[in-house]
C-alpha cells in the first residue's frame, strides 16, 4: 500500500505529502532518533510524537516511508516548509502510537 | 587502495536543525555512484551519528568521507573537550548529553555503539582538552 492510499483508509492527516507514491512496508515506533536510525527499516511508517526538525534527517537516512506524528503533536510551519523542500512525507493523528500501529497493521 | 573521490564537510556545531545534512548529503552522493543501498544505509547511521556527537559533544567538527573501489571511509575529525574514557563511552546506555538535548531525542547512548555495529572497522583517538578523532570503514567488497 502507498502512503497515500494510508492516509485515505486509515484517515490520517497529511501535513506534508510530497511522496504520495512511497510504498509501505511496515512499521516503527520510537522516539529516540538513534534507535530510530539504526532500527527502522526503509519502506517504515515511522511513529513519533518527536516533532523537532532532528527527525526530517532521520527519517530521510532511515528511508522510512513517511512520519506519522501521534497524539495531534502541534507542528512548527519551519518542519513542514523543511519537510516539503526535502521531500519527505509527514501525517498527523490524533491516535496513540499503539492504536495508529493497530489501525496500520489491519491495513497493509 | 586508490582513492576514487573524496567529500569534504564542515559540521556546523551552533545549529541544531541543520545536524545530519552532511549525512543527508553523502547519502545522496553515494546513490548517485550506485553503491548498493545496505551499504548506503550502514554509511549513513554510522555517519550520521558522528556527526550528530560533533554538534552535540564537541561544537562541530570536520568529516571526509573518502570512497575507494573496496570501501568507504567516515573520518571525522573535532576540536571538543575529548573523551575522557573510551570504553565506557562505547558502551550502549552511557551519555553525558544535557537533559535539554535528551528532549530532542538524543543522548540515548547508543551512537558509538551503532558507529561500531553499522561499520566494519572503527578508530577512536581522543584527548582530553585537544579533541577526537575517528575513522570508520564500510567494506564494499
Ligand atoms: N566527538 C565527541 N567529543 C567529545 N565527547 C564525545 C564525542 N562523541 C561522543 N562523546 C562522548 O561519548 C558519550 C557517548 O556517545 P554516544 O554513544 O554517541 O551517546 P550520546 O551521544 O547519546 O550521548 C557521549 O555522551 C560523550 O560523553
Ligand atoms: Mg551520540
Amino acid at each position: 500500500m502507498t502512503v497515500s492510499e494510508l492516509i485515505e483508509k486509515a484517515g490520517f492527516k497529511a501535513a506534508t505529502l510530497p511522496e504520495p507514491d512511497k510504498e509501505i512496508t511496515g512499521v516503527y515506533i520510537g522516539d529516540l532518533l538513534s534507535w530510530v536510525m539504526g532500527r527502522a527499516n526503509s519502506g517504515d511508517v515511522w511513529i513519533t510524537i518527536m516533532s523537532n526538525m532532528n527527525i526530517l534527517a532521520v527519517a530521510s537516512l532511515a528511508d522510512t516511508a513517511c512520519i506519522l506524528v501521534a497524539e495531534d503533536v502541534e507542528l512548527s510551519q519551519d518542519l513542514l516548509t523543511t519537510a516539503k523542500q526535502k521531500n519527505i512525507n509527514v501525517l498527523l493523528t490524533e491516535l496513540g502510537a499503539y492504536e495508529a500501529a493497530v489501525k496500520i497493521s489491519k491495513l497493509i | 587502495m586508490s582513492e576514487l573521490l573524496k567529500f569534504h564537510f564542515d559540521v556546523d556545531g551552533t545549529d541544531f536543525t541543520s545536524a545530519g545534512q552532511a549525512s543527508v548529503q553523502v547519502k545522496k552522493n553515494l546513490r548517485q555512484l550506485g553503491i548498493p543501498p545496505e551499504i548506503i544505509r550502514r554509511v549513513s547511521i554510522a555517519m550520521y551519528e558522528g556527526e550528530i556527537n560533533m554538534v552535540i559533544h564537541a561544537g562541530g567538527g570536520e568529516a571526509d568521507v573518502i570512497v575507494t573501489e573496496t570501501a568507504i571511509e567516515i573520518r571525522l575529525h573535532d576540536h571538543g573537550p575529548g573523551i575522557k574514557n573510551i570504553d565506557q563511552a562505547m558502551q550502549e546506555g552511557f551519555s553525558t548529553a544535557t537533559d535539554t538535548i535528551r528532549t530532542l531525542g538524543f543522548g540515548a547512548g547508543m551512537g558509538l555503539p551503532n558507529m561500531k555495529r553499522y561499520s566494519d572497522d572503527i578508530e577512536i583517538h581522543s584527548e582530553l582538552g585537544v579533541g577526537t578523532d575517528i575513522i570508520m570503514r564500510v567494506n564494499l567488497t
